[in-house]
């Protein structure tokens, strides 16, 4: 059985986020990069649970970007995976990105592909179903858990205030969120593993770019918090009713 | 040339986000010198023609009841047919989580470029341009469409049902249904509550509540307020909420008019779910919870004294109102 888990390179949760050329490109000067936390924490590590329960399992990561997404590609292969690719282009827009992984995913007739339920820093939450499509596969969108049954899967998908059970035969992509696994730390013996791992660049196709970002915005700064006594509680309704208009 | 939208449906009745996708798409037809038209899959309660009133001219129907479960490849391959059937060039969905299943595989299909999780009615001026938001709502990008046919998700409550005049004509859409290759098993819902990714006010507990026991607290200013619960993700950790409440980064994300937060501190990642609320109050004993810079209203406190006030306050201000 062949895996393929597409991993992401974002900012860190915490960095401050500007940007440069007429707010055009985001500013990465003293920006900390890292694994898009969805899928360092739930698809990654749930693939490397099935292959851990299975070792015959091969484990493939990929992402598309530039070579400064190799430190972030070793950290990944730190946590565990038998091989990375990563497809050499700048992150066009989500239908560019799905399409050169749908021609690698093509050639290597993956049976299970896992991306994360979005990137922090895009929030498309697009690739999933466009590899899925691309491929002619069934998709998953949102998984909260996931089984492996030989050659078929049982996935929990998140709907509006509650859960549904699918089923499903392989092969599948599935985009995963909280509840399918628990965030690991690499331990020294996967950091070592990593830096001999095969990391393949590979160069990619053409592809169409349908979208593109023209600008990018930073919002309004908050007024900052008006405060109300805690012996005043009326005031906030009155607040929140007459100037908020909330209710 | 058309608009047409996907009307989502649970039970029978069409989602409040759909009803905010016609409006915004009758209004993108509007823009656009055309007619705005919606689909609805599966067996419908609702009165059709009556949703004409949100500005849509025709709703397609396929009545067929295997459609009343979701399935993201069956739904994309017949709205790929009545997109080309009636000629749509812009297609709208409610950014919820059919939405975000079914947009990107049409994407793909009708190669027609994708923004998810729209905030505004495009820009017309220079091409054709869709409000996002980007960076887990600490910015915005501006992302032009480039092809021919357009998809564009909107967010929940980012824009508001507008009702006019006017039926819509109900037309069967004749299409073969695909077989699914996914199988639903079981649908666990919690009925009867407000749906999260819906409601317009969210009243949301943490770690700062002590425990489970204490969430009347909550659960009271909610139905005072016809409002959603949430909760933090240290609270959902500890099963004290079901894990469908969670908000944050590893949560949902929701988008209300109102979040009052009620014993959160304020992590980031918190925020990076609920920042997109239009208004924010936040009810907190620490004075330095750093919540309170992200807040537009707060109350430095205890929640056990000062929420049950609110909550008083405001049953008699509905009482006034009627």
């Amino acid at each position: 059985m062949k895996i393929l888990v597409c991993i992401s390179k974002t900012p860190d949760t915490t960095a401050k986020i500007a940007f440069t050329d007429n707010n055009t490109k985001f500013a990465e000067s003293g920006v900390q990069f890292i694994l898009n936390p969805y899928d360092e924490t739930y698809s990654l590590v749930r693939a490397i649970e099935l292959k851990e329960a299975d070792p015959s399992i091969v484990l493939h990561l990929i992402n598309v970007g530039g070579a400064d997404s190799d430190p972030i590609i070793r950290k990944a292969l730190a946590l565990g995976g038998d091989e990375a690719f990563r497809v050499n282009s700048d992150s066009q827009d989500s239908f560019y990105i799905a399409s050169q992984i749908a021609e690698v995913a093509k050639q290597n007739n993956y049976d299970l592909i896992f991306t994360g339920k979005e990137t922090i820093d895009y929030n498309g939450s697009s690739i999933g179903g466009m590899i899925a499509e691309l491929l002619g596969l069934p998709f998953i969108s949102l998984a909260t858990k996931f089984t492996l049954n030989a050659t078929a899967a049982t996935v929990n998908r998140e709907i509006e205030g509650g859960e549904e059970v699918d089923e499903v035969t392989l092969p599948v992509v599935v985009s995963c969120q909280k509840g399918v696994a628990v965030q690991r730390i690499p331990n020294m013996r996967g950091i070592m593993g990593a830096r001999t791992k095969p990391l393949k660049v590979i160069e990619p196709v053409n592809a169409d770019t349908l979208t593109t970002v023209d600008s990018f915005e930073l919002p309004p700064p908050k007024a900052g918090v008006k405060l109300v006594a805690a012996d005043n509680p009326e005031e906030l309704v009155r607040l929140l009713h007459e100037e908020a208009k909330v209710f | 040339m058309s608009v047409l939208i996907f009307l989502d449906q649970s039970e029978g009745h069409i989602k409040k986000n759909s009803l905010e996708a016609a409006s915004y798409g009758a209004k993108v037809a509007e823009m656009l010198n055309t007619t705005a038209e919606g689909i609805v899959l599966g067996t419908i309660k609702d009165e059709l023609a009556g949703l004409g009133k949100y500005g849509l001219k025709k709703i397609h129907t396929v009545k067929n009841e295997v459609l009343n479960n979701f399935d993201d490849a069956v739904f994309t391959y017949i709205m790929a047919e009545a997109a080309k059937n009636i000629d749509a060039k812009v297609i709208i969905f409610s950014n919820n989580f059919n939405g975000r299943a079914i947009a990107p595989r049409l994407s793909v299909r009708l190669k027609a470029g994708l923004v998810s999780g729209a905030l505004a009615l495009p820009d017309l001026s220079n091409g054709f341009v869709v409000k996002k938001n980007v960076f887990s709502g600490k910015a915005f990008a501006n992302v032009s469409i480039k092809s021919d046919i357009k998809i564009i998700s909107l967010n929940a409550n980012a824009y508001k049902i507008t009702e006019g005049e006017g039926t819509a004509e109900t037309v069967e859409l004749n299409v073969d249904i695909p077989q699914a290759k996914v199988k639903v098993k079981e649908v666990n819902k919690v009925l009867g509550e407000v749906p999260l990714s819906e409601a317009e006010i969210v009243v949301s507990g943490g770690r700062g509540l002590k425990g489970p026991e204490n969430w009347q607290i909550v659960t009271d200013l909610a139905k005072a307020l016809g409002a959603a619960t949430s909760c933090s993700r240290p609270v959902s950790d500890s099963d004290w909420r079901p894990h469908h409440e969670h908000v944050g980064q590893t949560g949902l994300t929701i988008s209300p008019n109102l979040y009052i937060a009620i014993g959160i501190s304020g992590a980031i990642q918190h925020l990076a779910g609920v920042n997109r609320s239009k208004t924010i109050v936040v009810i907190n004993k620490d004075p330095e919870a750093p919540f309170f810079k992200a807040a537009d209203y707060g109350i430095v406190g205890d929640a056990f004294e000062v929420v049950p006030k609110i909550t008083e306050a405001i049953k008699k201000l509905n009482g006034a109102q009627h």
